[in-house]
């Protein structure tokens, strides 16, 4: 029992589980699945498919938190990578010899490693700012945040752009093995991330750094280029959601995809457990924040509030989170309840 | 944040300067330096403005560009002292925002006099701000982290008043709007702006003329060695969240004049304008160096690059962000240079 009381996913899950119970008792058809067409239909698919994009950029920020980082400029980078891939895909309906096809403006492959290639840049640009400069993160990447969104209305020429191309849809809102596509990347950038993690010492290099900076470099962590690659697979991550948000919505723009992300990353990030001041870090758990986050946007409206509500409810959350975080809270709250005992607080 | 390398404060003036840097720039102190090219960029950028266009060099475009950001001058003031702290505050625009729906729903809704409800809006800024500060000090909370939900808060707030947009009908709001102080023929300032111009010199002698500035300093210098010295740290640090949020309480109350209305999505990203300006100003992020009177100058600096885009009409406003955020890049390049040079060699990231 106590194992499981220690174990660093045990309070995320809880919450998780919580707010499922709220959701199922507010919406009696919550746990509900079907399987109608091939797929898999209900408010659970839902949720996981909604928070794909969310958990994908909590992946990335994990190791840039773990590194004592912070990546602001992700919203920004989602918004320029989805104003490539739609303005280079475009699309219209061609119909040939009575058959209607779908034609883009360059191959599909081309667009969307053209996006993520970009992304790959804004987040070298990041990296060299911080771990090249030594800029702090939060300054580093508050230039991109800045300037991004203005990259991005200058892609797409301040219009929102439709895509009119289907096999682009496929991303984010197809099905694989009765599944959401999106399920199966987020799965696979976890697998990827976890085993390059902990089968070669670059988790351990990542959590010295995060745990002492000088200490790391003492002893012989390149920790430069590890700052750097970092912020370079936030990018890629950040990209990989603005492929996927995109998609799922047929469309991309400029000015509001992926607006908030960077705090509800930040977030989520944060619920599962993961420290803002660096060193101890999970990734399951920031997937497991992602969720909770999505799953409490559902609750916020299987009860019936107005969404915009919702803010007030994450900043509760926030604020609750890191008070439980902060050693002096936990002492305060040690001397609360030992007061009999004032040797315990301190 | 984590302890930092001693750092001498901004009074001390560095004896492994480069000789020759001494000899080519006899006057000029190495601490005005962020000043002097902030100030350089400015009247550059007016000059390039009044050559490039008809009717750019006239008073009354140059009173605008304070009367149009005088928001943004008065928000950046309090931030100003955020940042000498070390610290950072990111739920000033939406304490604006809040400002104004409280404003309005007040005014509107209950029909309170503007007497009273300045007042109250003034305070609750104040309180929302110190209330950050003492979760920053007391928990050793990050400050990005505390003013991030604080930002979320506050603008879940004003949609908890209403969703929609409040326009203000009300008299003396209507009056103080429209009220106009003319210098001389053709130039006027509004009230907005004659406040803006207020703050900022009340800022100046807050900053340099009294005790809670040369504490807010010597926090940015070194926290420990403030502490050491016996100085106020804990209170002043509280302050200096209180002042942000009451002048963005007060910036909130010149937004209301400004758009007459009260409206959860007033002021979205402007903590980030707000930011820019302080950096561009030639505050350094790391805390302890900086004036108040060269974040008026960041404010004026942001306010011309919007001037100058509308003035040419082929730019489309977008251009305004790309520019700010490549300012915004020099700016911080530029201070990485000038505290290395400070520190006397290469210094790692924290």
């Amino acid at each position: 029992m106590k194992w499981l009381l220690a174990h660093r996913l045990f309070w995320p899950l809880v919450t998780l589980v919580l707010l499922l119970a709220v959701d199922a008792a507010f919406n009696p058809g919550f746990w509900h699945l079907q399987w109608r067409d091939g797929h898999l239909y209900g408010s659970l698919v839902d949720i996981l498919n909604r928070a794909a994009p969310l958990a994908v950029v909590s992946l990335g920020m994990t190791l840039v938190i773990a590194t004592r980082g912070i990546d602001i400029s992700v919203g920004a980078v989602v918004a320029i990578s989805a104003a490539i891939a739609a303005l280079m895909i475009g699309g219209h309906l061609v119909v040939k010899d009575g058959v209607q096809t779908y034609v883009s403006r360059f191959p599909m492959g081309l667009a969307l490693a053209s996006a993520l290639a970009v992304a790959l840049l804004a987040g070298l640009w990041n990296g060299l700012l911080v771990a090249g400069a030594g800029m702090q993160p939060i300054i580093a990447t508050l230039i991109l945040m800045v300037a991004g969104r203005g990259i991005a209305q200058l892609i797409t020429g301040g219009q929102i752009i439709t895509v009119y191309y289907a096999p682009y849809f496929f991303i984010g809102s197809g099905f694989l093995l009765g599944l959401p596509f999106s399920l199966f990347i987020v799965a696979a950038l976890w697998l990827a991330l976890h085993f390059a993690l902990t089968r070669s010492a670059l988790g351990m290099f990542i959590q010295a750094i995060g745990i002492n900076p000088a200490a790391a470099r003492m002893a012989g962590v390149p920790q430069r280029l590890i700052g750097v690659c970092v912020y370079v697979f936030c990018g890629f991550a950040a990209g990989l959601a603005g492929l996927m948000i995109s998609s799922n919505v047929k469309s991309a723009d400029g000015n509001n995809a992926g607006l908030l992300l960077e705090l509800d990353a930040i977030l989520a990030v944060t619920l599962g457990g993961t420290l803002l001041t660096g060193g101890r870090f999970s990734l399951a758990g920031s997937v497991v924040g992602a969720l909770i986050i999505q799953t409490l946007t559902s609750t916020i409206y299987s009860i019936g509030v107005p969404p915009e509500v919702n803010l007030v409810v994450k900043a509760a959350v926030v604020f609750a989170v890191m008070l439980l975080q902060s050693p002096e809270f936990r002492a305060l709250l040690r001397g609360l309840v030992f007061r009999r005992a004032p040797g315990v607080a301190r | 944040m984590t302890a930092r390398l001693p750092l001498p404060v901004a009074e001390s003036v560095t004896p492994a300067a480069p000789a020759a840097a001494r000899v080519r720039v006899p006057r000029l102190n190495a601490k005005y330096a962020p000043l002097a090219v902030t100030v350089t960029l400015f009247a550059a950028m007016a000059g390039y403005g009044s050559f490039a266009y008809d009717g750019f060099f006239s008073t009354q475009v140059f009173l605008n560009l304070l009367i149009d950001n005088a928001f943004l001058a008065i928000v950046a003031v309090g931030m100003t002292f955020v940042i000498l702290t070390g610290g950072i505050d990111l739920s000033v625009g939406a304490v604006i925002a809040l400002t104004t729906m409280i404003s309005a729903a007040l005014v509107e809704h209950h029909h309170w006099s503007a007497t009273v409800v300045i007042p109250l809006v003034l305070a609750i800024g104040a309180a929302f701000g110190a209330l950050q500060g003492v979760l920053i000090q007391r928990f050793r909370l990050q400050p990005f982290i505390v003013t991030l939900a604080g930002m979320f808060l506050a603008r879940g707030l004003c949609y908890l008043i209403s969703i929609d947009s409040i326009s203000i009908g009300d008299e003396t709001y209507a009056a103080l709007s429209q009220a106009r102080l003319t210098l001389w023929e053709g130039a006027s300032l509004s009230v907005g702006a004659l406040l803006a111009l207020g703050v900022v010199a009340v800022g100046i002698y807050i900053a340099h003329g009294t005790e809670f500035g040369r504490t807010v300093y010597a926090i940015g210098g070194n926290e420990q060695s403030a502490l050491l010295m016996g100085l106020p740290v804990p209170r002043t640090t509280v302050l200096v969240y209180a002042l942000s949020g009451l002048c963005s309480a007060l910036a909130g109350v010149v937004f209301t004049l400004y758009m007459l209305s009260g409206y959860g999505l007033h002021a979205t990203g402007l903590e980030l304008d707000t930011i820019a300006a302080v950096v561009i100003g030639g505050t350094l992020l790391s805390g302890g160096v900086g004036y108040v009177a060269g974040t008026l100058f960041g404010v004026l600096i942001l306010g011309i690059i919007q001037t100058l885009i509308s003035f040419d009409g082929s730019l489309s406003s977008w251009w305004t962000r790309i520019v700010i955020g490549a300012l915004l890049f020099a700016f911080c390049l530029l201070q990485r240079i000038f505290e290395t040079g400070r520190r006397g060699a290469p210094s790692t990231p924290e």
